[in-house]
């Protein structure tokens, strides 16, 4: 279901910004079909000083680069896309299929790097996601913390070629603002390392 | 004096809902994205999270009268009610949309329908509320 004024929110370069520090051109994709998650993602994103593109559904986004493989007359998503958020869970295409879409794709979108966001910590499903190449797995509801820590390092070009490991913490009492980085706790047996070609994250497996 | 007391009142409110359970952490997340630009944005998320909610319940209300009960749909719909209250921060409402949730995975349709009507009343309630809250906030 498409609501005309929620689906394309473009933020265009001239367009002032009311983040005070908005210094980069960083954009993000965000892709959600709950209203409400997409609100706050959208805020979240623009208090870290991000450019906000946000769509309700997996084919938008796919639409909005350009590879939906119509002949796409939009001229503005030519405005790079630095870094796409979506849900897992959506109806039609999930999550994880826009994910997959986008990875294999042989031209340069397929570098740009994709979080999973869900509410539901599925290590199957974390592993499945990390495996196809998302870059992290985010438990809804996001917080404020974990935008600013996911773009502060994939604007410092962490996301290729390094063994960057961290933890998403299950608990939010987390105050500061920087990152805690915490050695895998467990290693996946049937990876190698070469056949990962981008940053692992573990969410800490919470059986309490 | 006034604006004193409603300061106050609007507090003790506010510590009254986490105390008792109806919003957590994540509330607090939402207040915080507030600035001067933007100073009803927990209002705002909160009264489209309302405007969802009564979609969802009709869609419920309608799935609960088919007679069998569709589980599957049952679920679908209550996993996108339970995302946006877990959102908003709505712990009570959450946790009524879980119970629900596994009612359905053992296809139990007295627990849906025990379940449907208490998570009915504990949104009622918290709506109530959190209009109070955002009334007093003005």
């Amino acid at each position: 279901m498409t609501i005309a004024g929620d689906v394309f929110r473009l933020n265009l370069p001239q367009v002032l910004d009311d983040s005070p520090s908005c210094s980069q051109d960083f954009h993000v994709l965000a892709v959600d079909d709950s209203h409400v998650d997409r609100k706050v993602i959208e805020r979240l994103l623009k208090i870290s000083s991000c450019k906000v593109t946000v769509v309700d559904s997996g084919t938008r986004a796919l639409q909005y680069l350009g590879l939906d493989g119509e002949q796409n007359s939009i001229g503005f998503n030519s405005a790079k896309v630095n870094l796409i958020m979506t849900d897992y869970s959506m109806p039609g295409m999930t999550g994880y299929e826009l994910l997959k879409k986008i990875k294999q794709e042989s031209s340069m979108f397929r570098e740009i790097p994709v979080v999973i966001m869900s509410s539901e910590n599925i290590l199957t499903r974390i592993d499945r996601c990390l495996e196809e190449g998302a870059e992290e797995f985010l438990l809804k509801p996001v917080k404020l913390s974990d935008v600013k820590r996911l773009t502060d390092f994939i604007m410092k070009g962490e996301t290729k070629g390094k063994e960057k490991r961290s933890h998403k913490r299950r608990r939010s009492d987390d105050q500061s603002s920087s990152p805690s980085t915490l050695p895998l706790s467990k290693s996946h047996p049937s990876l190698s390392p070469s056949s990962l070609s981008s940053k692992r994250s573990r969410l800490q497996a919470d059986f309490d | 004096m006034d604006r004193n007391q409603s300061h106050r009142q609007l507090a003790a409110m506010k510590q009254s809902l986490f105390d008792q359970g109806y919003l957590d952490e994540q509330f607090i997340q939402l207040e915080e994205l507030q600035d001067d630009a933007n100073p009803h944005f927990a209002e705002e998320i909160v009264t489209l999270y309302f405007r969802d909610s009564s979609r969802f319940i009709s869609n419920l209300d309608q799935a609960m009268e088919r007679n069998p009960l569709d589980f599957g749909k049952l679920d679908s719909i209550m996993h996108q009610f339970k995302g946006s209250s877990s959102s908003i921060g709505a712990q009570k409402v959450k946790a009524e949309c879980t119970l629900f949730r596994e009612y359905c995975a053992a296809e139990n349709a007295e627990g849906c329908m025990r379940s449907f009507q208490q998570l009915k009343k504990e949104y009622a309630v918290l709506r109530k509320k959190l209009e109070t809250y955002f009334q007093l906030a003005k």
